[in-house]
């Protein structure tokens, strides 16, 4: 955990992340762009085999591009990778990436739809497609995270993720290869943290941890009320 | 208030399938509400069951709502790759009948209608073919019928064409006129355009190859089921099927009726 020293992460942060904990996250979507393979390729392979929630990513890529990033995260991650399939049910345990050349939305049984609408800001798969379609499936329950990127996609399915109450996090465009996209996504909205990558990973893995140690607490609480009766 | 929308929009597709028998209520949820939302931003309504009585009452609204739930974005030899595979696996094996009947279904405006013309021609088996080229949108199957598109589109569709393994001149296929190509007669000749709605319709008969690419991901399950059987039923026994790259038979009962003709270009022919 040495290499998160330096992320930037404030305890007073931790403090607010705790208040939230109780909302019970259940999904992490990240859209990303230009530069994307290197940050992807940080902010990843770090958490632990047993990161419980689903990873759904949409990459720009290049609409002949195979299904090699799917590969690439596989042999450095924990966590298991793998191109997001129409109709698929999401698994917690999994990272999902979107098939180049079309869009990936998810639908409110929690399972994969893709489409071949035309492109969103220039984009295919769009980030904000999938952010969208990810808030109507988890509502309060999503975190959002926009990555490095040369364009504004993503930033108006961040605010709706905002505004239906899950919460938002933005790679801090100092640190970004690429600041466009991070910088379109703070300038529309109010989002609860800006770090570099680092401090990104860490704290998906503390609200992570703190919400299954939150969830066991609660069935302990629970049994031992019953005990009690 | 998510759920209340989900509830107009319910309403919504009872309204438009109960008064013109459009069936939009098995499709894929998250792009139906997407598009809906997107119709709705640009009629000028607030809410979506607002836009139900004009629906009713007004055809010509009904009609642009069909053009939106319909959007089908496509380009001529789209996935060049298959048509590689189309030329190296298919058409040999349709080249052992005499005559064939091929059947595009969901063809929305033509470019892949032509670009599998190109192919046959170009495998010189153009001659022995009828395609059966049908979509649910007749504006796009007026547009198709047309054969005219965008002079800058060319750009990208003669590099398709040139990574689909195609070694000819790509602009002897259509004459350029201002802005516009139009698609030569002699690509049009054996192609028969029609209105056919997939969800409510029923099949074609004694077809060779059935052609019907990124159409069933707009379905849900059971819809997907429904057009997959219509298929099975349309082609005749080694007839093929090829489905769009990212579809599949896997949760389909008309799986064990087919074998595998190519695994990533979702290939297959009727076996059974």
């Amino acid at each position: 955990m040495e290499n998160f020293s330096q992320s930037g992460l404030e305890p007073n942060m931790r403090l607010q992340d705790r208040d939230k904990i109780h909302e019970q996250y259940q999904s992490v979507v990240i859209g990303v762009s230009a530069g994307g393979m290197e940050a992807l390729s940080d902010l990843l392979p770090p958490l632990p085999v047993e990161f419980s929630w689903p990873i759904i990513i949409v990459q720009h890529l290049h609409p002949t591009q195979g299904d090699y990033l799917a590969e690439l995260l596989c042999r450095r991650c924990a966590v298991k990778a793998k191109e997001a399939d129409e109709k698929e049910k999401i698994q917690p345990g999994w990272i999902y990436l979107a098939p180049p050349n079309y869009h990936l939305l998810i639908e409110r049984d929690q399972t994969f739809s893709l489409s071949v609408d035309e492109k969103v800001n220039f984009a295919r798969p769009s980030i904000d497609v999938l952010f969208e379609s990810a808030v109507d499936a988890y509502g309060s329950g999503l975190i959002g995270i926009i990555l490095t990127g040369a364009n504004h996609d993503g930033a108006y399915g961040l605010h709706l993720i905002k505004q239906c109450g899950g919460l938002t996090i933005v790679q801090d465009p100092a640190h970004a290869a690429h600041p466009v996209m991070p910088r379109s996504a703070l300038d529309m909205t109010k989002v609860d943290h800006v770090l570099p990558i680092p401090g990104i990973t860490r704290l998906l893995i503390e609200l992570e941890t703190a919400t299954r140690y939150g969830n066991r607490a609660g069935v302990k609480t629970t049994l031992l009320e019953k005990t009690i009766l | 208030m998510q759920q209340v929308q989900d509830i107009e929009i319910d309403l919504l597709l009872e309204a438009v399938f109960l008064r013109y028998g459009y069936d939009f209520r098995q499709y894929a949820r998250a792009s139906v509400t997407r598009r809906v939302k997107s119709f709705l931003a640009k009629s000028g309504f607030k809410k979506v069951s607002e836009m139900i009585p004009q629906l009713l009452y007004d055809e010509l609204f009904f009609e642009k709502l069909v053009q939106d739930m319909s959007i089908t974005v496509t380009e001529m030899f789209r996935d060049a790759e298959f048509f590689k595979v189309l030329r190296e696996k298919v058409i040999p094996h349709l080249k052992t009948y005499p005559f064939v009947k091929i059947w595009h279904a969901g063809c929305a405006t033509g470019e892949e209608v032509y670009s599998l013309a190109i192919v046959l021609q170009e495998e010189g088996f153009y001659d022995r073919a009828t395609i059966f080229a049908t979509d649910f949108n007749q504006v796009a199957i007026d547009k198709a019928r047309q054969g005219v598109y965008r002079l800058d589109r060319m750009k990208d569709f003669t590099a398709n064409y040139q990574r689909s393994g195609g070694s000819w001149s790509f602009s002897e296929y259509y004459h350029a006129r201002y802005d516009s190509v139009i698609i030569n007669q002699s690509l049009k000749r054996n192609i028969t355009f029609a209105h056919h709605n997939l969800v409510t319709d029923t099949v074609f008969s004694e077809m060779h190859f059935v052609l019907c690419r990124n159409v069933l991901i707009y379905f849900d399950k059971a819809l997907q089921d429904h057009v997959l059987k219509l298929f099975y039923e349309s082609l005749i026994h080694g007839g093929i099927l090829a489905l769009g790259s990212k579809e599949s038979l896997k949760f389909s009962w008309v799986e064990k009726y087919f074998k595998d003709v190519d695994e990533k270009w979702k290939i297959f022919r009727k076996a059974g």
